[in-house]
């Protein structure tokens, strides 16, 4: 069956397929269940789908890149995804079609994998002073003009509110544009513990600005 | 590669003001917001927090934008 992907998948005689019933998915990947094997297979060959898709859709972040390598990010993140999707069935909550759920699970995968290969050999600058550039230093029109102020008030409060491990995030991820996951890796924590230092470093500078009589929302 | 505007680096830095969820809650409901999305059902009313994290976190709405993109293939 021809996707708009240009990928086969496997006979929908053999598995329940995208369109089927989470039912049948479920009853087919249970312990005991006698096409499990099959069963495993298919869900590999749909989290491969959701994988070359990704890797597909960010391909321009790795144009250095040979095909062969990509393939292999694609099939490296399918593997991955199929593991965390057998240890999570009972998780799922049939709010949405399996399949979709199931996509999820290697789009992360394969996510992270090309946002990590396109950084392998770039530097992330940890503690960056970036922020102290952030406002221009040529005039420009009146809208540019506000926005300038605005973002010396920005990098003033950058040095003076954050703490440094709030600046040490918040710098890299928004001002450099390191990607979330590649500073996970350089620092050895989760993209949800980098975010929520991100939530609450941005809180505080809303707040300061905002003190500082800017026309921002404090969050 | 184009160098962000002063309006697109304050975006960055200062976040969405509305109140938002974590990447991991997140990625608990994304399949669940995506599929309320394509069903034309009120998606934003239903998963409170998840539009302002999808704004303030690229990861994340990369996978958001891939997961819409792949499920709108399948048959309903």
């Amino acid at each position: 069956m021809p996707t708009a992907t240009g990928l086969l998948l496997p006979s929908p005689a053999l598995i329940p397929g995208p369109a089927g019933d989470a039912d049948d998915w479920l009853a087919a990947l249970a312990p005991e269940a006698p096409e499990r094997e099959r069963a495993i297979e298919a869900l590999h060959a749909v989290l491969l789908r959701a994988a070359r898709f990704e890797v597909s859709r960010r391909r321009a972040s790795l144009a250095h890149v040979r095909g062969e390598e990509l393939d292999d990010i694609a099939l490296q993140a399918a593997d991955d995804a199929l593991v965390a999707v057998l240890a999570k069935l009972g998780e799922f909550r049939g709010e949405s079609r399996f399949t979709t759920w199931a996509y999820k699970f290697a789009l992360l995968e394969a996510g992270v994998r090309v946002r990590r290969r396109a950084w392998q050999d770039r530097e992330v600058v940890l503690d960056s002073d970036s922020w102290a550039r952030l406002a221009p230093s040529s005039p420009g029109p009146d809208a540019a003009a506000e926005s300038a102020e605005l973002l010396r008030a920005v990098s003033e409060c950058i040095r003076r509110t954050l703490t440094p491990h709030q600046r040490r995030v918040l710098v890299p991820l928004a001002i450099d544009g390191v990607p979330i996951d590649v500073l996970a890796e350089r620092l050895g924590t989760t993209r949800g513990a980098l975010y929520k230092t991100l939530h609450d470093a941005r809180r505080r500078l809303r707040a300061a600005l905002a003190e500082r009589g800017f026309p921002i929302e404090a969050s | 590669m184009d160098e962000p505007t002063p309006d697109e680096i304050l975006a960055r830095v200062l976040g969405p003001a509305a109140p938002e969820l974590g990447c991991d809650e997140c990625f608990e409901q994304l399949d669940a917001y995506v599929e309320l999305e394509l069903s034309g059902a009120p998606a934003d009313a239903r998963v409170p927090g998840m539009a302002p994290h999808l704004e303030g976190c690229p990861a994340c709405r990369d996978e958001y934008e891939s997961l819409r993109a792949l499920a709108a293939e399948d048959p309903r």
